[in-house]
């Protein structure tokens, strides 16, 4: 590959990439105080955090086919997600959740801990 | 701009996000040059296309040697649930100005997600959005450089370390729902969450249940909400 088409090929996913992400802006320029567009911009957050939670969480299927099958990084995930929780609701400091939960994760991932 | 106890604040609030894209930027970097391509091709793509998914879906469309057509299609439908997150930014980024254009392009998930959570930032600090948004992307950046550079021989064993990304969208959520005080998107989300899961193929998981969930917040818009909303 050369560089020119490897450039133009960056281009055009530049293009496609940065397109998705403006359209909404353009179309709805004027819509901004609209009362659907507030009540989006009120629920539609907490509604995609929660939906990337169980995105992130989705190799974790204990019963799928009818069987004990988490993935070997399954038990880990749940287990960590359990400590970013607690901790979280225990003393409400975002980066302690975050460490301490990675920290778990990467311990049990790293010995190859699985119940 | 300027200012150095915002940028150390903004520092600090992108340190979950600087755990998670070091490593996933290193994966591309490793991989892109795997499949061929120069180590400013790898830099110029995090710098100008700035998508986690997407870039690896580029990196294995490259190595497929996929036509020009067919990479922008996969690119638009990959990246197209980003469709609604400006939908409900529409509100946030009024009044950017000149950063308007920057804070747009740079929006992945990790920054929508730190932007749109009330706790880490007042309503309309344009400035501090910015300097959140231009960390997050120097993150990736780094990683996809690292990545590409030293590619197979960074040794560290940094197995595990992108948990950081599922522990922030969990911190998140919490904060949301301690904010917001209401069970709506969370159960909407579930719903959506759950079918998305069981009912379409992985590719199309995210898309399918952001869609969804934007779907069932119209319908409960249009069906159960006063004409007049009185809250603020």
């Amino acid at each position: 590959m050369t560089s020119v088409s490897l450039l133009i090929f960056i281009a055009v996913c530049a293009l496609a990439t940065f397109a998705t992400r403006l359209v909404p802006f353009i179309a709805l320029a004027r819509q901004t105080d609209h009362p659907l567009t507030l009540h989006l911009g009120r629920y539609l957050p907490p509604a995609v955090m929660a939906i990337l939670v169980i995105y992130a969480l989705r190799e974790f299927r204990p019963l799928a086919e009818g069987q004990l099958n988490a993935g070997a990084d399954g038990w880990p995930m749940i287990v960590a997600s359990l400590v970013v929780v607690t901790l979280h609701l225990w003393r409400r400091h975002a980066l302690l959740s975050i460490v301490g939960g990675t920290a778990a994760y990467m311990t049990m991932v790293q010995l190859g801990w699985t119940p | 701009m300027g200012n150095r106890r915002a940028w150390h604040e903004a520092l600090v609030t992108t340190l979950p996000v600087l755990f998670g894209y070091l490593p996933l930027g290193a994966a591309f970097g490793i991989l892109a040059i795997e499949v061929g391509v120069p180590v400013w091709g790898a830099l110029l793509m995090s710098l100008v296309i700035y998508a986690g998914a997407g870039q690896f879906l580029a990196v294995a469309l490259l190595g497929a040697g996929a036509g020009l057509a067919e990479v922008a299609v996969a690119t638009l439908m990959l990246n197209s649930r980003h469709l609604f997150y400006g939908l409900s930014l529409l509100k946030r980024f009024d009044g950017a100005g000149w950063r308007k254009p920057y804070l747009i392009f740079a929006l992945t998930d990790e920054t929508y997600s730190l932007l749109t959570s009330q706790a880490t930032l007042p309503r309309q600090d344009h400035d501090q959005a910015l300097r959140i948004s231009l960390l997050n992307q120097a993150w990736w950046v780094l990683g996809s450089l690292a990545g590409a550079v030293a590619g197979a021989s960074l040794t560290f064993d940094s197995r595990g370390i992108e948990f950081a990304l599922t522990a922030l969208f969990l911190v998140l959520t919490l904060e949301q729902a301690r904010r917001l005080r209401r069970g709506l998107p969370f159960v909407i989300a579930l719903v959506s969450g759950l079918a998305a899961l069981f009912l379409l193929p992985e590719r199309h998981l995210l898309l399918g249940a952001i869609g969804a969930a934007c779907l069932l917040l119209l319908a409960h818009y249009r069906w159960c909400t006063p004409p007049r909303e009185s809250r603020p």
